[in-house]
């Protein structure tokens, strides 16, 4: 009876219930995008990844098979499988960044059962960890590996803790949320902040003056896995 | 009619009731003390009005509802900011804004939580103040 009386409470609480508003400072977007510059990305430097994993309390695990990552880097030939070739020298060795491409068609959201991973208005696409079943459904559909899975309790592989973020939990799964709770404080990604060469750019990509969408025109512009129609908003250039 | 081994039978079904409400008769009479919460932190002392967010009835029977009704709104709506029935605004979160207060979860939370014998499992994700970590 308890659970059937709930949508009637809350509906008879929204009646009374006080409103809601978005953060004072936040940052809005039609459709949020990144812009990876990889003539500036220097090699050897983890600045992103040690940003984000710091600020998002991502554990490191220390074991590849269950280690568990928001943001990475690898080759030219990982990031694009299949548009490499035998002689692109300049290119091998320069390090890509790669993260969730926060899709606009997104695989992840379509599978996932409770609906715990869901695309927002502003085109990201969140997870809301209460809900996660840790199926892994989405995980097996990202075909950009950007998913890891919480095998085993976060907190004791965490050197130091933000505590202004949580932390997960075993069974969950995990990604990037394009920093959907730094955004609402108005501040950019940290991975865009933490950047010191500027290769990382962070903005509106529909709207025609912003940053992300000037740099498109700047350069050779790659997505990762374009055929498969997931619509990826992290934009490479080569 | 007549009951076939009717003295077991009876005797095993008064045995089967017995021990069914062992935990009713068991308990009878017994006064549990009612869970004190503890209000005793450093910034709920320094407040003039040590008033919750909203009135202490509806926090003490609806708080579940309003930290649920938070989370779907800033996890799934994008939302940050409550307004209270007194026009007073705070942030919707439950580590930046309820544990700025109640920073004593264990004494706070726990004691009810405990009474009641329910675990909502916050403290997994979320983390509590550095004084309640063992």
């Amino acid at each position: 009876m308890g659970v059937g009386l709930l949508p009637l409470t809350d509906v008879l609480a929204q009646g009374a219930r006080p409103q809601v508003l978005p953060g004072r400072e936040a940052l809005s977007a039609a459709r949020w995008a990144m812009v990876f510059d990889s003539r500036r990305c220097r090699e050897g430097c983890q600045d992103c990844i040690l940003a984000c994993h710091r600020v998002h309390n991502v554990p490191d695990i220390g074991d590849v098979e269950e280690e568990v990552k928001w943001i990475w880097t690898t080759s030219y030939e990982g990031a694009f499988p299949g548009r490499q070739h035998d002689y692109i020298d300049g290119l091998r060795s320069k390090p890509f960044v790669v993260l969730c491409n926060h899709c606009a068609n997104p695989s992840c959201v379509r599978v996932c059962p409770t609906r715990a991973t869901f695309k927002r208005s502003d085109g990201i696409v969140m997870m809301d960890y209460h809900r996660c079943i840790g199926c892994r459904y989405c995980m097996a559909a990202c075909p950009y590996g950007a998913r890891s899975f919480n095998f085993r309790d976060p907190r004791p592989y965490l050197d130091e803790v933000n505590p202004d973020y949580p932390t997960r939990e075993k069974g969950v799964v995990e990604k990037c949320n394009f920093c959907a709770e730094r955004l609402a404080a108005g501040i950019p990604p940290a991975c865009v902040e933490a950047c010191r060469d500027g290769a990382l750019a962070f903005g509106d990509i529909e709207d025609p003056g912003s940053e992300v969408r000037k740099l498109l025109n700047s350069g050779h512009v790659l997505r990762r896995k374009p055929e498969l129609g997931t619509g990826p908003q992290v934009y490479y250039i080569v | 009619m007549r009951i076939y081994n009717a003295p077991s039978i009876i005797a095993g079904l008064l045995v089967l009731i017995g021990l069914l409400t062992f935990p009713f008769w068991y308990n009878a009479g017994d006064v549990v003390a009612a869970p004190e919460p503890s209000l005793d932190t450093p910034v709920l002392q320094g407040l003039q009005d040590k008033q919750c967010i909203e009135p202490t009835p509806y926090m003490r029977s609806k708080h579940m509802e309003l930290l649920r009704h938070w989370r779907d709104e800033v996890v799934r709506k994008g939302k940050a900011i409550y307004v209270a029935s007194d026009g007073r605004e705070y942030e919707m979160s439950l580590q930046g804004t309820c544990l700025d207060c109640h920073s004593n979860t264990d004494q706070f939370c726990g004691r009810c939580h405990d009474y009641a014998g329910v675990e909502p499992g916050c403290w997994t994700c979320h983390l509590q103040p550095e004084e309640n970590v063992p």
